[in-house]
């Protein structure tokens, strides 16, 4: 049976246990009329039979599937002569992907044989074995489950509460699924990482100064080892993101100071609104702009200005994310500059100041936390920052200060590495992973700070 | 008296100086307002200047006679494999006698599009009565052909140096003076999947899989997020775990999208064995990726339902439960969902992540399912736009357009939302 019609017929049992569940409750105190005479409004007892009913068989079926492949697997395997199982893991992964293929009616590689048929239909039996006994253990874990919390209606069962419990803890899941993603990210990377390390020693790859993760796929190839010292990486993403913060923070803080101190509320309204649209545009398009129209544009200007520009230039990229993050740091600092308590500005203005005195010495130092955490976090948006790089800087690691060369930063790799088939545990897309861990802390920290200075700081003026 | 006079004359003496930094200052603030607006600006003009011609296309019309001596007799017509581009080859040749020699016809046949082929073969199988009869079709034009009617390939320029020969240029004169050659609305901007050929190539594929992809995004995050949001703010007791949940939802917000896209790669394709390429876990990456921005929406919306509400349901003996789902929740549903449509929105746009997963495969086939391999309108973008032809430009910029457009319409609605049910206390 398809799982989806499983869904359906199990959310039909579901629905009719809920029916049941209420009009027992009702019927054991001898009608709607009595209800009061139960401890609990009788919907409470549908939901309770309900849930009774979707639990016990839902958890069964989630664990069914994420086992059932591995399992059939493993059957058929065992199944296979001995010359087969004698195999090496990957040549056994390859004729268990075969039989697969096979199964499914698909083109297989390679000589079909007896053996690798017979497995197939093996495969197929166990699989639709599987399937039915998966709806009847579903099904049937549906039925008790439902029956058995009918059973336990009485009028003074306290419904109400255990269907409340159950809330409470789906509530309490859903919160730590946060926890369990920071979880993921870390487990995922970490591992990866460690294997990486494991290959190439941390020293060099934090501190080595030349990348070029090309590893052979022959060992007596030309140049096969591979050298992954990430120093230009981080090099490169720190001139891209220098160069964009030399763009945002400036024009970033004076938006925010002018729509703050000295606009009308008609081109607040006007400004405010087509500063969000810039936030919300997606970054692969700042990336076709960056690469399509800016770089071109860039290296035009530079040209007749006498610099040999780059057609992928470190320049070209920083100015495009640079635009893309005014957003949130004007955001970032209104917010700052609005919380600055107003008896501070009128003070200063009522003593003399001009409004620029105003801000520079009196607002401004006092906001300054605010601000100061805002640019960290827009740092770490723009460290982190993909599809304009990926699409406007280049895939060379050079190791440059020179904003009219290509550099390229270490999102940009984690793509090149990891877009295309490749074994998984080559060093090559291992090192993703281990610059992935370095993107995560670095970022991590960057954002932990930030946080806590905008809190800390918004808390001391309230 | 003496003293009072000098530090008048001292702010008098700087007061000159003091109002040109005030100008200067206020000046600054000005111009990076503008810079912003500006961009906006030019982007726009830009993006609608390189992509609203892609939405017209250019058509040839061929008076095709459905042969039966180039498809085969009657009932043997072999739909796979008869030659229909044939049936559109003799017919340029019918409206060009004059062109003989093998060289030039088969520049001649570079005219229209290897789509043509597909599309009378669609005809006939629509209606096989057309055997043996004889149809004016319009058929697409080849991308350089279109490129040519665009004005993007400048045919005063040496022939060696533009894709279009000189006879070339002829012939699509010799077809504007018959009329046979106009542009139309590009249908199959919208109906066909990914190509290799940029006037076959359409964003449908890429639109069903950010479709399939959002459904399932919406589908748990909208319902988790809520949940995570009201346990915050209406049960969690204050400890450890809280804080450090709450910690946690603030940094998720700001990790780069990359990064899930790495969790999505080792968990769910190399752990889970979920199909790579599949909207499903597109979905599923997207989802924890919106998480946060759901919860923290959510959370702002449920803290500004007045205390009063709870403490007077609670009063006619509402168990803290029933407060939570009878009266917080409706009232915090406007917020809720505006937050939704935000982080869908952002959702839609992201492209970073998909890219670990596998979903930049190059995909003609639409997508008809959770599992099937898709790709996403941003990571078609992101495609086209490495491509080298000056018509896969075009199309992407296209493209921009109806994803923003898409986005337009997302954001407009969560502030339709926002204003039409929000209340004020």
């Amino acid at each position: 049976m398809q799982s989806t019609t499983l869904i359906l017929l199990l959310a039909a049992i579901a629905v009719s246990a809920f029916y049941l569940g209420r009009s027992r409750s009702l019927a054991l105190v001898g009608g709607p009329r009595k209800g009061s005479a139960l401890h609990s409004l009788p919907g409470y007892y549908g939901y309770f039979t309900a849930i009774w009913c979707l639990l016990p068989a839902l958890a069964a079926m989630l664990i069914w599937i994420s086992l059932e492949a591995r399992i059939i697997v493993a059957i058929v395997i065992s199944g296979l002569p001995d010359a087969q199982q004698a195999l090496s893991a990957g040549e056994l992964d390859l004729l268990v992907n075969n039989i697969r293929n096979l199964a499914a009616g698909d083109v297989v590689s390679g000589a079909l044989d007896s053996v690798l048929s017979d497995a197939a239909i093996r495969l197929q039996e166990l699989t639709s074995i599987s399937r039915n006994m998966l709806t009847v253990l579903t099904l049937g874990l549906a039925v008790v489950g439902g029956v058995v919390a009918w059973l336990r209606i009485k009028p003074d069962f306290r419904a109400r509460n255990r269907v409340e419990h159950i809330v409470l803890i789906a509530l309490i899941v859903a919160s730590s699924i946060a926890i369990f993603t920071t979880i993921g990210i870390v487990l995922s990377v970490l591992f990866e990482a460690i294997r990486f390390f494991r290959e190439v020693p941390v020293a060099e790859f934090l501190f080595g100064l030349n990348w070029s993760p090309q590893t052979a796929i022959r060992s007596d190839q030309v140049g096969s080892s591979g050298s992954f010292g990430a120093v230009p990486l981080f090099t490169g993403t720190l001139l891209i993101t220098g160069i964009a913060m030399a763009v945002a923070v400036p024009v970033g803080l004076m938006t925010a100071i002018y729509l703050a101190e000295y606009s009308t509320s008609r081109v607040r309204g006007l400004a405010k609104p087509l500063l969000e649209v810039l936030a919300g545009i997606p970054t692969v398009v700042y990336g076709f702009f960056a690469a399509l129209t800016v770089a071109p544009w860039v290296r035009r200007a530079g040209e007749t200005m006498g610099f040999e520009v780059a057609s992928e230039s470190a320049l070209a990229a920083g100015l495009v994310m640079g635009i893309m993050i005014i957003p949130l740091v004007s955001s970032l600092a209104d917010d700052a500059i609005n919380a600055v308590p107003a008896a501070m500005r009128d003070g200063a203005l009522g003593l003399g100041s001009t409004r620029s005195e105003t801000m520079i010495r009196v607002i401004l130092p006092a906001a300054l936390p605010g601000i100061v955490g805002g640019i960290l976090l827009a740092v770490s948006r723009a460290i982190g920052e993909t599809m304009i790089v990926v699409m406007a800087a280049g895939l060379a690691a050079n190791l440059t200060a020179n904003p009219f060369e290509a550099v390229t930063t270490v999102t940009v790799q984690i793509v090149t590495l990891l877009v295309g088939d490749q074994e998984f545990d080559s060093a090559k897309t291992l090192a993703a992973f281990a610059l992935g861990l370095m993107l995560f802390v670095v970022t991590l920290l960057l954002n932990v700070v930030g946080l806590n200075v905008v809190r800390k700081y918004r808390e001391q003026y309230e | 008296m003496n003293g009072l006079a000098t530090t008048r004359e001292k702010v008098e003496a700087g007061l000159r100086r003091r109002r040109r930094t005030e100008r200067v200052f206020r000046l600054t603030g000005i111009l990076a307002t503008t810079v912003g607006v500006l961009f906006l600006g030019v982007f726009f003009a830009d993006l609608i200047g390189k992509g609203s011609s892609a939405f017209f296309q250019t058509f040839i019309q061929l008076d095709v006679e459905f042969s039966e001596d180039i498809l085969g007799p009657g009932s043997t017509v072999d739909l796979e494999y008869a030659d229909f581009d044939g049936l559109a080859r003799s017919a340029l040749r019918r409206a060009f006698p004059e062109v003989t020699s093998r060289g030039e016809r088969r520049e001649l046949n570079r005219l229209v599009s290897v789509g043509a082929g597909y599309q009378l073969r669609d005809m006939l199988v629509a209606d096989p009565a057309l055997l043996g009869a004889r149809r004016s079709v319009w058929v697409p034009a080849s991308s350089t052909v279109d490129m040519f009617m665009k004005g993007n390939i400048d045919p005063a320029l040496d022939e060696a140096l533009r894709p279009l020969s000189d006879p070339q240029i002829g012939w699509i004169k010799g077809l504007q003076d018959r009329g046979r050659i106009a542009k139309h609305f590009n249908r199959a901007l919208f109906t066909n999947g990914d190509s290799r050929e940029p006037e076959l190539a359409g964003i449908r594929g890429a639109l069903m899989g950010s479709f399939y992809m959002l459904v399932v995004t919406v589908l748990l995050a909208f319902p988790i997020g809520v949940a995570a949001a009201i346990y915050l703010e209406e049960f969690a007791p204050r400890s450890r775990w809280s804080d450090l949940i709450e910690v946690n939802i603030n940094n998720l917000a700001a990790v780069p999208s990359i990064v899930f896209g790495l969790l999505g790669l080792a968990v769910f394709i190399n752990w889970a064995a979920l199909p790579r390429s599949a909207p499903l876990v597109g979905g599923l990456v997207l989802s924890l990726l919106t998480l946060p921005v759901i919860i923290i929406a959510s959370r702002a919306a449920i803290k500004a339902v007045p205390p009063s509400i709870r403490e007077a349901a609670l009063g006619i003996g509402a168990s803290q439960m029933q407060v939570v789902f009878h009266h917080v929740m409706p009232l915090a549903m406007p917020g809720m969902l505006t937050g939704t449509i935000i982080g869908m929105s952002r959702a839609l746009g992201e492209s970073a992540p998909l890219l670990m997963i596998g979903m930049v495969a190059f995909i003609v086939d639409v997508p008809g399912g959770f599992s099937d391999p898709a790709t996403a309108l941003p990571v078609q973008i992101y495609l086209w736009a490495d491509s080298p032809e000056r018509a896969f430009a075009e199309r992407t910029s296209a493209a921009i357009m109806v994803l923003l457009g898409f986005l337009l319409l997302m954001n407009l609605t969560a502030v339709i939302v926002r204003k039409r049910m929000e209340r004020k206390w």
